[in-house]
């Protein structure tokens, strides 16, 4: 039977298990939404494409699955580029569908053309520019098959007007052929022996966890792996929820704002073993002085990510999950009482420094709320953040047991992420509690797709971190440029009266003693709601890496004397 | 130190866009690159020539080539044996008077004259870097007016393979297939 382009795409969608696409509508791309009333995937409509973008990574990432967001040509298209990258930075499965002019336009400036494939090209996967309808079936199977694949990412299909109208022979590819793309799985058995090798000598031996535990599903053999060999495990940002948090073998959140005793175990241990992670800079201080004495275990999908930023001992490359449960019948059990015993030490002096050790001084203190929040919620909630001072103290304090309930933008860092990947992440999981946290800076980016979440019904619920602040650039400036704040000051609106104007029931909350009631008013009324709560507006996010030092040169929060 | 891979890539518009791209992004700088049609009508076959550091270099190239989906297959074929060879074509300021001259520098190289004008010739001369360096320099003092070169193109000798750092390509480990052909995941 002869089929348009546009009904290929979605009949192609339909069989990819497509639920859910967000999107938004202009001239190139306005056959796909013709057609796409006849099929049976909810199409959500953002009010700007970064948003759809965010929303479909934060699907796909709540879910599991590969998320879809759409938009026009032109600027539809340039719109949704941040999101990509976003994407692209965590490796998150996303399919980009973008309208582009006539395949005989192409090239000549028409109204709304721009090159989107060659925009794209650093900052997905894969793209595709699809000039003929016959074209279409093949390109959505080999996207699909991409974006989950291997390394997961973004993956960006930009469609001539002409091939989403013309008619062809609708045939469905029943296999994906890509005679280069061969990601590989298992790692040979000689390097598995070399890391078992490096792990019976071990003293002081750390795992690091990072998002592709999450990513291969290894949660599970992990904690088999890690319980079996004794070994501690720090996680990077990305990595929080792949081992349970309330683990005695888990340490906590590594890096520029990790706790101290997981960075002064990098740094004094003699072995890594580094899961899923790609030695970020965010996560290693600087190079030269990185973990001095460690020999290094990277387990890596991306062949490129090896000994890209450190020098690794033994590589191995494939599906972590694999190679765990390859592993785990190789080890033994090995004594690491005395390792275990000194960051302890380590841990007890950082307790002391806590800013959960402070007394009730009057004033909101963010880390307080983010464990006031998930003290309410049980710790179970699918907590999303912004970017900034929020985001690090919600990685520090929303302690996760389970996985896949934790998103953020790491490697991109991108504002205006919280509040779009909310919504997307409520459409992977409607009977679960969602919560966002944001600052003032950040949830004014998106805060347009307030009425995404009315018009969906979508049941988030918005913490708004109000210091009045562009908190870390704040902190920066206070830290680092002499305290010479320059545009960090920054005006807001009314957000209760904000919500109001979007039918969102808001509260705003400047004591203490409202907090628990407010933070349970949220949680029983359905549908999106917005808590604004005033924070102490000149706090720092500790313990501090500044940038370029080494991992255990840490900027610590002061004792306060009680 | 100059590292020469030969890279197939499927023959699709813009896949030399993405090499150059990816080459561009992570900040390697590419001496020369020469692509062209293969045996088969579906795959293209680039000669590149990278200043690498070192084999690390050398292995993040590779990596990162594999990273792009339309590239099959990658050798480093430095430290091979193998047979490289450029092709340059060189017009030189020559009236009649120095033509006899010209003529016997192309013989010493085995190059050849390919256009007689009234006052130029242009020579054409092929072989590896250094040869073609040699010739040039030799013909710098008559007059070079203008010159154009391929690039290398590099082939291993007999059953030579060049080296082949990147795991999953070197067929050590090993994936998982469905029935469709699918990988799991």
């Amino acid at each position: 039977m002869k089929l348009s382009g546009a009904e290929i795409l979605w009949e192609c969608l339909v069989r990819e298990g497509v639920e859910v696409v967000f999107g938004y509508p202009g001239g190139a791309n306005m056959p796909l939404y013709d057609a796409m009333l006849n099929y049976p995937i909810h199409h959500v409509l953002v009010r700007h494409e970064q948003g759809g973008a965010h929303m479909a990574d934060g699907y796909a990432r709540a879910s599991g699955k590969v998320g879809v967001a759409m938009g026009t040509s032109g600027p539809g298209a340039t719109n949704l580029v941040t999101g990509i990258a976003t994407a692209m930075m965590d490796s998150s499965p996303v399919v980009f569908i973008t309208g582009q002019v006539a395949a005989h336009l192409i090239g000549g400036d028409a109204f709304q053309e721009v090159d989107v494939t060659g925009i794209t090209l650093p900052i997905t996967k894969h793209n595709y520019l699809v000039t003929r309808p016959d074209e279409i079936a093949e390109v959505v199977r080999e996207a699909f098959y991409i974006a989950r694949s291997g390394r997961p990412g973004p993956v960006l299909i930009d469609i001539c007007k002409n091939a989403q109208i013309e008619k062809t022979e609708f045939v469905y590819p029943e296999a994906v052929h890509l005679a280069g793309y061969q990601p590989q799985s298992h790692a040979p058995a000689t390097d598995l022996e070399q890391a078992v090798k490096l792990l019976e000598k071990a003293k002081r031996p750390v795992i690091l966890c990072g998002h592709g535990v999450l990513m291969s599903g290894a949660e599970q053999v992990l904690q088999h792996f890690a319980v079996k060999t004794n070994t501690p495990v720090t996680s990077t940002l990305l990595g929080l929820g792949g081992f349970p948090a309330s683990h005695p073998l888990h340490l906590g959140m590594m890096g520029m704002h990790g706790e101290a005793h997981c960075n002064l175990a990098i740094q004094n241990a003699d072995l890594l073993l580094a899961f899923g992670m790609r030695f970020d800079d965010r996560v290693t201080g600087t190079l030269k002085t990185y973990a001095p004495n460690a020999k290094k275990i990277h387990v890596e999908i991306d062949p490129s990510e090896v000994h890209k930023n450190v020098q690794v001992d033994v590589p191995l490359v494939g599906d972590l999950k694999n190679i765990l449960t390859d592993l785990v019948p190789m080890v033994d059990e090995y004594d690491h009482e005395e390792w275990m015993q000194q960051i302890n030490e380590w841990r007890s002096e950082g307790d002391q420094r806590s800013i959960m050790a402070w007394p009730e001084d009057g004033k909101l203190h963010v880390a307080h709320l983010i464990k006031d929040i998930w003290n309410a919620t049980g710790g179970g909630a699918i907590v999303t953040t912004d970017v900034g001072q929020h985001q690090m103290w919600t990685a520090q304090y929303y302690f996760l047991d389970q996985p896949n309930r934790w998103i953020t933008s790491g490697g991109a860092g991108t504002m205006g992420f919280g509040l779009p990947s909310a919504i997307g992440a409520w459409f992977a999981h409607k009977d679960q509690e969602i919560w966002t946290i944001a600052g003032d800076g950040g949830f004014q980016m998106t805060a347009a797709e307030l009425t995404t979440a009315v018009q969906e019904g979508a049941n988030v619920k918005v913490a708004i971190m109000n210091n009045s602040f562009l908190g870390m650039v704040r902190q920066w400036q206070e830290f680092f440029f002499e305290k010479r704040y320059s545009a960090v000051n920054m005006v807001s609106p009314d957000f209760v009266k904000l919500a109001d104007a979007h039918g969102v029931p808001a509260r705003r909350v400047t004591q203490p003693e409202e907090v628990a009631e407010a933070i349970e008013w949220a949680r029983k009324t359905t549908g999106p709601v917005v808590l604004e709560f005033r924070v102490e507006q000149e706090e720092a996010v500790y313990p501090m890496v500044p940038a370029g030092a080494a991992l255990d040169q840490m900027l610590r929060r002061p004792v306060r004397q009680k | 130190m100059q590292y020469t891979f030969i890279t197939l890539v499927e023959n699709k518009p813009g896949v030399l866009n993405r090499v150059a791209s990816l080459f561009r992004r992570r900040n390697f700088n590419i001496e020369s690159l020469a692509v062209g049609r293969t045996e088969r009508p579906e795959v293209s076959r680039m000669t590149i020539v990278v200043d690498c550091q070192g084999d690390m270099d050398a292995h993040k190239i590779e990596a990162n080539l594999y990273k792009l989906v339309n590239v099959i297959d990658v050798q480093d074929v430095t430290q091979q044996p193998a047979v490289t060879r450029d092709l340059a074509l060189i017009k030189v300021k020559a009236g009649p008077e120095r033509r006899a001259e010209i003529n016997n520098l192309a013989e010493i190289f085995r190059a050849r004259i390919v256009d007689v004008a009234a006052d130029s010739v242009i020579v054409e001369v092929t072989g590896t870097e250094e040869k073609i360096e040699g010739m040039i320099e030799l013909l710098r003092p008559v007059g070079i007016m203008e010159m154009v070169r391929t690039g290398q193109v590099a082939m291993t000798r007999g059953a030579y393979e060049g080296t082949r750092r990147t795991p999953g390509a070197t067929g050590g480990g090993w994936r998982d297939e469905d029935e469709s052909g699918l990988a799991e995941y």
